[in-house]
């Protein structure tokens, strides 16, 4: 283990909702080890210099995705954003396009609205089958949207997202990239249910392929490609549905 | 039911934005060729006419000019919306009617030829 | 303890500005220009073919200045840059391909997306006569 130090700076987002008219800047200098990650250097300003400081993390190993931050400018987890890969000086902000509640802490009610609204559970048309019998999945067809479930709901891809941030009814990448993981699972039946909302005015149309979200992923999601896949998928039952041809329900 | 008219457009979109990636190159170096004064011997009157005359020709010409000019309408509605301008249904009727218009004139004038 | 989420203003107009990543996208979007440009320029061609042959002359008479060679070449590497490279560059996402249990390279995709332009390119312009 290396006991090397290095100072920086720390440049952090400050916001008390009781005093403040606006958010400002801090500066805090932080005695780091090289090894550490920007979560580290927070919890030391936390632990040793300032124990005003509001923020949330919880699992600091990329699981619980609950420590995302602009870390100069980037949405990133602080977690895996490791001060070896950064300049002395380092501007802490909270997620953007997120209001803030406080210091580093924003408000994700919109966000969980979405998830919610994109129906991210298995639709089933037909009855549940019988007490010894079970949906089956091939490898193959897991493979199909495995990519997707590894969303950590770190938000980072909103932050990133330019049409979120122009337009809140944008129902955006991780709730959308939710909803194309059901949409692909071969044990689902609620495709065309989804589609309604999902095809409709603020759903995949609002987005213009910035592929931002994609590029931000801890996780490589890769939102942007679910979404434009749902693209495919809307245009495509758009024209069977004129056309009077059976949704697709699997 | 509820899926948007989007859909349509969006389907014209990316179909004309594949077919531009793969063609304009080819059509802007001919473009090219015939500022500089060097024009190939295939866009001399007798040849391009004789392309042009035939259906397979007029085929080829339409769908590239129909698809490219709902390609670049559809991205052009983007485009206001990205700059700011927030009369979305105002832009999309413009846009909208640039392409619609392009298409008549170009299967018009090919119908013409000929 | 009361609430009072701050919400941070942005430019509707130019918040592009912000990350080099929305600069790239704004210019590639903006690539539609050309589309549009160069279609009805086209366009404009074809009303110049339905007349007699020195009216097409003088429609391909008209398209010559050392001023349109600048901006054809000017536009043929934008549009190179900004539309062509990354459309193919994004093609496998919107289209990917899974064969068995495994999804096919993006690079596979992409690099059949070059070849077939190569090919359609020199088969334009071999129909067009420019070699």
């Amino acid at each position: 283990m290396s006991t090397q130090t290095r100072q920086m700076e720390l440049e952090v987002m400050r916001y008390d909702p009781e005093k403040d008219d606006a958010p400002w800047f801090q500066t805090y200098s932080v005695p780091c080890m090289e090894d550490w990650v920007i979560l580290d250097a927070i919890n030391y300003v936390k632990d040793n210099l300032d124990t005003t400081l509001a923020y949330r993390w919880s699992c600091h190993m990329m699981v619980c995705g609950s420590c995302g931050m602009m870390v100069n400018g980037e949405p990133s987890l602080t977690c895996k954003t490791f001060i070896r890969e950064l300049p002395d000086k380092v501007r802490i902000e909270p997620l953007e396009n997120f209001p803030i509640e406080r210091d580093l802490v924003v408000v994700l009610d919109d966000v969980m609205q979405k998830l919610h609204q994109v129906q991210p559970y298995i639709i089933r048309k037909d009855d549940p089958p019988a007490e010894d019998k079970e949906y089956i999945q091939s490898r193959g067809a897991l493979a199909k949207f495995k990519q997707l479930t590894m969303c950590i709901n770190c938000m980072c891809c909103y932050a990133a997202c330019p049409q979120y941030a122009l337009n809140k009814d944008f129902i955006g990448p991780a709730a959308l990239a939710l909803a194309h993981r059901y949409n692909r699972d071969n044990r689902d039946q609620g495709k065309s249910d989804r589609l309604d909302i999902l095809a409709d005015h603020d759903g995949v149309w609002d987005c213009s392929f910035v592929g931002a979200c994609s590029e931000v992923c801890p996780k490589h999601v890769d939102p942007a490609a679910a979404i434009q896949q749902m693209k495919v998928d809307g245009a495509v039952e758009f024209w069977k549905q004129k056309m009077g041809i059976p949704g697709d329900k699997s | 039911m509820a899926i948007a008219k989007k859909a349509v457009v969006w389907g014209l979109f990316a179909a004309g934005g594949t077919l531009t990636s793969f063609v304009f190159p080819a059509l802007i170096a001919l473009f090219l060729l015939i500022a500089t004064g060097n024009v190939p011997e295939g866009l001399q009157f007798d040849q391009i006419r004789t392309f042009a005359v035939s259906w397979l020709g007029k085929a080829c010409l339409f769908i590239v000019l129909f698809l490219s000019v709902w390609h670049a309408a559809h991205r052009l509605r983007v485009v206001a919306h990205d700059f700011g301008i927030r009369k979305d249904a105002l832009v999309a009727n413009a846009v909208y009617t640039i392409a619609a218009i392009g298409s008549v004139l170009a299967a018009f004038y090919l119908l013409m030829i000929g | 303890m009361s609430r009072n989420p701050y919400v941070r203003p942005i430019s509707t107009t130019t918040w592009y500005m912000r990350h080099g990543r929305y600069k790239v996208y704004v210019l590639r979007e903006l690539t539609s220009f050309l589309v549009m440009f160069y279609s009805f320029l086209t366009i404009y061609g074809l009303s110049a073919l339905t007349g007699s042959a020195e009216r097409w002359d003088a429609f391909l008479a008209s398209q010559q200045s050392t001023a349109m060679v600048v901006f054809h070449g000017v536009a043929l590497l934008y549009f190179l840059f900004f539309q062509t490279f990354p459309w193919f560059k994004l093609a496998p996402k919107a289209m990917p391909v899974q064969i068995g249990e495994k999804k096919l390279p993006d690079s596979y995709i992409i690099i059949g997306h070059y070849v077939a332009w190569l090919a359609v390119s020199v088969f334009i312009l071999w129909l067009a006569g420019a070699f």
